[in-house]
């Protein structure tokens, strides 16, 4: 557990020393904002639905892009021989960045706090939904690293892991409003599998234990994918 | 120390290391020398469990490396070629992070730092970013970084390449101060550095061992005698090349390129360690020649590699 902790501190300090967390947090603050605020009085509704709405594209964007350089930076300027060859196993490393990557979008995620708290000044606001919200929103974020972190595992090169990160979140995403080009007999399965159904689930303010074992196995098979990807290249 | 029986290492149907056994002892420096893609990375990255053998076992001490990783790790300090560290952070951070992995904590932690900076000389890189440094101090940085558990064993895969005459000169200095303690295994392809550094060389070509020993038992090995190179004016190839080869323990002779049309240059290949400059000398005094140049070298290091190594 000590090691998972180096490499936990390592790679957050990595994150907040190079200008890329400021750029992506800039942008993530950014296109939440505007779209949610845009909308926000037209509604007259206090409420966060709209935010949550659009989370999940959000994140399916801006997540690879945080993960994308978690181990294919390491692979392209060969770091990557050196920590395997550090008393670390396979199992420390993957969950130290992996934590790391999920704290990122959790500090990514603080500012938005902001919000509920604006509109409580001006509306009566329920406070089911938004600790759902929230909730929801790091379970998200977290099998979205996962997945990204999955990604990056795969290639030494940062903008292909990002590539396909952005694809594995964006099916993910996307899959259960495509249930219409699915024959009859699947569509439960596959409804099951969209990320988004499930998010919106927590969000409306009801913790159900199948959404929650839904984002416990995509963290799962993220990490082990990663593991599986690692132990290929030995 | 260590121990390697029948190592090999298949890249999809490609044998980047063919059935190598090896004993190290304790305390050798050794250089490990080939020609690019010998497979002497390779041997190495399997030697610090980076890579699965194909077939073979590696036994360190007692452990086995596909076995108990973990403990071999601890006995191997690894500096990968070129010391691919972590170019944006500081190098006081970086060996600071590396120094918690090892397991040292709180005062430990930093007298182990201030013990492989004065090692390495580091003290006045410590807050610099390890990407803004030049190549010979990164590879010091590696060292240290290496040099973190006080390991055993220290694995070094070209620790001098790209460097300038001036940076080699302090790796080696670095090198062999370490060596006086630890065992340490090193990978070139410069062979004026293994014979200035290692003990023990070991040559492989196409991932076998084609020589192994210290610099004097590879030469005598390699029946290397020396070559005797003689150059005549008034004097004829056939001529000499019949005269000479009545010398016993002349292998061969052939005809080199000389300056003038007039003059011969003729290089004797003497077989065995006696001195025959005498023999050939006296041959020559007998015959109406005239001797402009007269030099005796033994083969050097340099042929016997390449005479190992060659593609035929």
């Amino acid at each position: 557990m000590q090691q998972v902790k180096h490499i936990f501190k390592k790679e957050l300090k990595d994150y907040f020393t190079s200008p890329i967390a400021y750029i992506v947090i800039t942008i993530f603050l950014m296109v939440t904002g505007w779209f949610f605020f845009m909308t926000f009085f037209l509604n007259n509704q206090a409420n966060l639905r709209n935010f949550y709405g659009l989370l999940p594209f959000t994140f399916a964007f801006v997540i690879p892009a945080v993960t994308m350089r978690l181990f294919s930076e390491e692979m392209s300027i060969g770091s990557y021989e050196v920590l395997l060859t550090m008393p670390v196993s396979f199992r420390d490393i993957i969950l130290g960045k992996f934590l790391a990557g999920s704290a990122f979008v959790a500090a990514m995620l603080l500012p938005t706090l902001s919000y509920p708290i604006t509109i409580s000044f001006v509306g009566n606001l329920d406070l089911g939904p938004i600790f759902g919200g929230y909730v929801g929103a790091i379970l998200l974020g977290a099998a979205y690293t996962a997945v990204g972190l999955f990604a990056s595992s795969l290639t030494r090169n940062q903008i292909v892991a990002f590539i396909i990160g952005l694809l594995i979140c964006f099916s993910l995403t996307l899959i259960d409003k495509m249930l219409l080009f699915f024959p009859g007999s699947v569509v439960k399965v596959i409804g099951y599998i969209g990320a988004d159904y499930h998010f919106q689930n927590i969000a409306k303010g009801i913790l159900d234990s199948r959404d929650i074992l839904y984002f416990a196995s995509l963290i799962f098979l993220g990490l082990y994918g990663t593991a599986l990807a690692m132990a290929e290249k030995k | 120390m260590i121990h390697i029986e029948g190592l090999t290492k298949y890249y999809h149907d490609f044998c980047a290391v063919d059935h190598i056994s090896l004993d190290i002892r304790k305390g050798e420096i050794i250089g490990l020398l080939g020609p690019n893609g010998a497979g002497k990375t390779t041997t190495l990255r399997m030697l610090t469990g980076y890579f699965q053998p194909s077939s073979g076992t590696i036994r360190v001490k007692d452990f086995s490396v596909s076995e108990n990783p973990l403990d071999v790790k601890k006995c191997i300090g690894y500096l990968p070629e070129s010391a691919p560290l972590y170019h944006n952070m500081l190098v006081f951070d970086y060996l600071h992070y590396v120094a918690g992995i090892w397991g040292y904590i709180d005062d430990a932690r930093l007298s182990r730092i201030r013990k492989l900076s004065d090692l390495c000389g580091l003290e006045d890189i410590m807050h610099k970013t390890i990407g803004e440094l030049s190549k010979g101090l990164k590879q010091r940085v590696g060292i240290a970084h290496a040099m973190m558990s006080d390991p055993e064993i220290l694995i070094l895969d070209e620790p001098t390449s790209g460097l300038d005459p001036n940076q080699i000169v302090e790796i080696r200095k670095i090198i062999k101060e370490i060596g006086k303690e630890k065992t340490i295994i090193l990978s070139t392809h410069i062979l004026s550095e293994a014979e200035a550094t290692c003990d023990r060389i070991i040559i492989i070509n196409k991932g076998k061992i084609v020589a192994d020993g210290s610099t004097e038992t590879i030469r005598r090995s390699q029946d290397s005698g020396s070559t005797i190179t003689v150059t005549l004016k008034n004097a004829l190839f056939p001529e000499v090349e019949h005269a000479m080869k009545a010398v016993q323990g002349v292998r061969d002779i052939h005809k080199k390129p000389s300056e003038s049309e007039d003059l011969l240059t003729v290089a004797i290949a003497c077989s065995d360690d006696r001195d025959l400059r005498e023999a050939v000398y006296t041959i020559i005094k007998n015959h109406p020649w005239i001797i402009l140049e007269f030099h005796q070298e033994s083969t050097s290091l340099e042929n016997i590699f390449r005479n190992l190594t060659m593609e035929n």
